[in-house]
């Protein structure tokens, strides 16, 4: 069934709306006294875990565009990918001005000592190698590779999961929840399986 | 990775001793002096009879001896050196922000959580190389000891600290009581194991075997700022806490000072505390606050003083044993700390 045009534009500021939402809410939070003793470590931790919701988000547009042809989801695709950029980016931003008090020197050496630190700046520089070359111009320059280029983005995503696993302390169950998502997003690019989704699709339209 | 190599002199070195520091220091040094005699923190520059007023404490419904025993109690027995910059937090800080992985991984899980744990009647095994052991209700633990008030800076593992107001007893008092044999050389702790109150031992992903376990060597567990506090605020330990009995040692870091203890034994071996067992390379037996010795994931030579803000994110230097190093460093003269961490 063909959307109306305004449908779909409203529904990418919908979904602009939505990914601005959780920071509003947290700065409310923190304004208001209810972020904890340490509200910078709050925005780190939360804005780390946004970025990674944002990321298999992001992969899961793919999935279910052949699922349902609906066009709103590739639509919002490039959207999705920048919201997860920008948000790995204000983890950075966290973590140099609330753990490390804006001290240059230290964030050198954390980068060159802290393993988790490193992977988590080289998912960073991929999110930010991918953002550069999101756009049209980009894509026409590169064509063909341009969809290998932007498949790195599964690296990307198994490079968070690390970073993540190495800051896991006492409890296996929220990681394995997401390595867990992640594993599966992975596994419906994998040809034979992504060939069964729009048959899939004809399946459920037959039966419905 | 940078490498500071800390001089044995380093441990000494300090800037010009403040008056306030060195009154406590002479306290502790009266106080090891009078360890036979029960601890007595005579002629203290700030112990007071009156309770001080905490504001915006809740009260909780402590039974009656402890009532008893806190109206008696010796208020700031011990009190930072530099009241200045070690502040005491705000209870809702204190009751608010734990890390107590019984109740959950999250900071404010212990908080949301830890109601259902039921801390009236508790009893305390205290067992081992002991000739005087048994279970003790927490009443028979406390009732020989004076209560006091010690207001300690709490440095975690993980960067931050913040400054509490505890109540409760000397460890080295129990310990004392429970009369060692000479074969006992460590204290080994244990926290209470009932996953239906406390909903982190269901979990089937937790890495922690339960019970959480600590360890102190003997000298350090008979060290006079061991501490088993039983209150905080001048009221008894919110449940996130560690009610209604936990360890307090403020040169070490916060990990080792555990939780809802229900048994001390006294041990001729090392134990292997929690922590260790999941990850011996990040922190060891020891734990002792050292600026000098980084966690392989972050570096220990400062930490944020707790509460702060997104304005003011409170770096301050950690100081060597947290600032306890003229009370406690010579508990490990000869010892290289870089390998006992």
């Amino acid at each position: 069934m063909p959307m109306p045009a305004c449908f779909l534009s409203l529904w990418r500021v919908g979904v602009f709306i939505a990914a601005l939402m959780p920071l509003i809410w947290w700065g409310w939070q923190i304004a208001n006294n209810m972020a904890g003793p340490e509200p910078g470590r709050y925005l780190l931790l939360n804005i780390g875990q946004g970025a990674l919701w944002l990321l298999l988000l992001t992969l899961s547009l793919t999935p279910l565009t052949k699922l349902t042809r609906w066009k709103g989801f590739s639509l919002i695709r490039r959207q999705l990918g920048l919201w997860a950029l920008a948000y790995a980016a204000m983890h950075l931003l966290c973590y140099v001005l609330f753990i490390l008090g804006l001290n240059w020197a230290q964030l050198g050496s954390e980068i060159v000592n802290r393993p988790y630190i490193i992977v988590g700046m080289l998912a960073l520089l991929g999110l930010i190698a991918l953002g550069i070359t999101s756009n049209r111009w980009s894509m026409r320059k590169l064509g063909k590779r341009w969809k290998t280029l932007h498949k790195a983005n599964y690296a990307i995503l198994g490079l968070v999961l690390l970073h993540f696993l190495w800051v896991v302390r006492a409890d296996m169950q929220e990681w394995l929840i997401y390595a867990a998502i992640g594993a599966l997003l992975m596994c419906l690019r994998i040809p034979p399986i992504s060939r069964t989704l729009p048959k899939l699709r004809q399946r459920i339209k037959h039966s419905a | 990775m940078l490498i500071k190599i800390a001089k044995p002199s380093d441990l000494h070195e300090s800037e010009v001793t403040p008056e306030s520091a060195y009154l406590s220091r002479r306290r502790f040094m009266g106080g090891l002096a009078g360890l036979g005699a029960g601890l007595a923190f005579a002629g203290s520059a700030h112990a007071s009879e009156q309770r001080p007023d905490y504001k915006d404490v809740p009260s909780s419904d402590a039974p009656e001896w402890f009532k008893e025993k806190r109206d008696a109690a010796e208020w700031q027995a011990v009190v930072p050196s530099d009241p200045a910059q070690d502040k005491t937090a705000p209870f809702a800080d204190a009751s608010g922000y734990n890390n107590f992985f019984e109740f959950g991984t999250g900071k404010s899980d212990p908080a949301r959580k830890a109601g259902t744990l039921v801390t009236q009647p508790w009893s305390v095994v205290i067992d081992g190389e002991v000739n005087n052991g048994g279970r003790f209700s927490l009443e028979d633990i406390a009732s020989p000891s004076k209560f006091e008030e010690r207001i300690y800076r709490l440095r975690c593992v993980e960067a931050w600290s913040m400054v509490i107001p505890w109540l409760g007893i000397s460890l080295a008092d129990v310990i004392q009581r429970a009369e060692p044999t000479s074969k006992a050389k460590y204290v080994r702790f244990e926290t209470l194991v009932d996953p239906e109150q406390m909903p982190g031992q269901r979990s089937s992903f937790a890495l922690i075997d339960w019970p959480y376990v600590e360890g102190l060597r003997l000298d350090e567990a008979m060290h006079p700022l061991s501490f088993l506090a039983m209150g905080m605020y001048g009221r008894e330990l919110p449940n996130q806490n560690g009610a209604p009995l936990r360890l307090v040692v403020p040169w070490k870091y916060g990990f080792k000072s555990i939780k809802s203890i229900v048994r001390i034994s006294l041990v001729e071996e090392e134990p292997l505390n929690s922590w260790q067992k999941i990850a011996a390379n990040e922190y060891g037996f020891y734990a002792n606050v050292n600026p000098e010795v980084d966690h392989p994931r972050w570096s220990q030579a400062t930490e944020r003083r707790l509460p702060n803000s997104l304005f003011n994110t409170n770096i301050i230097d950690t100081r060597m044993f947290n600032g306890y190093a003229d009370e406690v460093a010579s508990l490990y003269s000869g010892m290289d700390l870089r390998v006992n961490y």
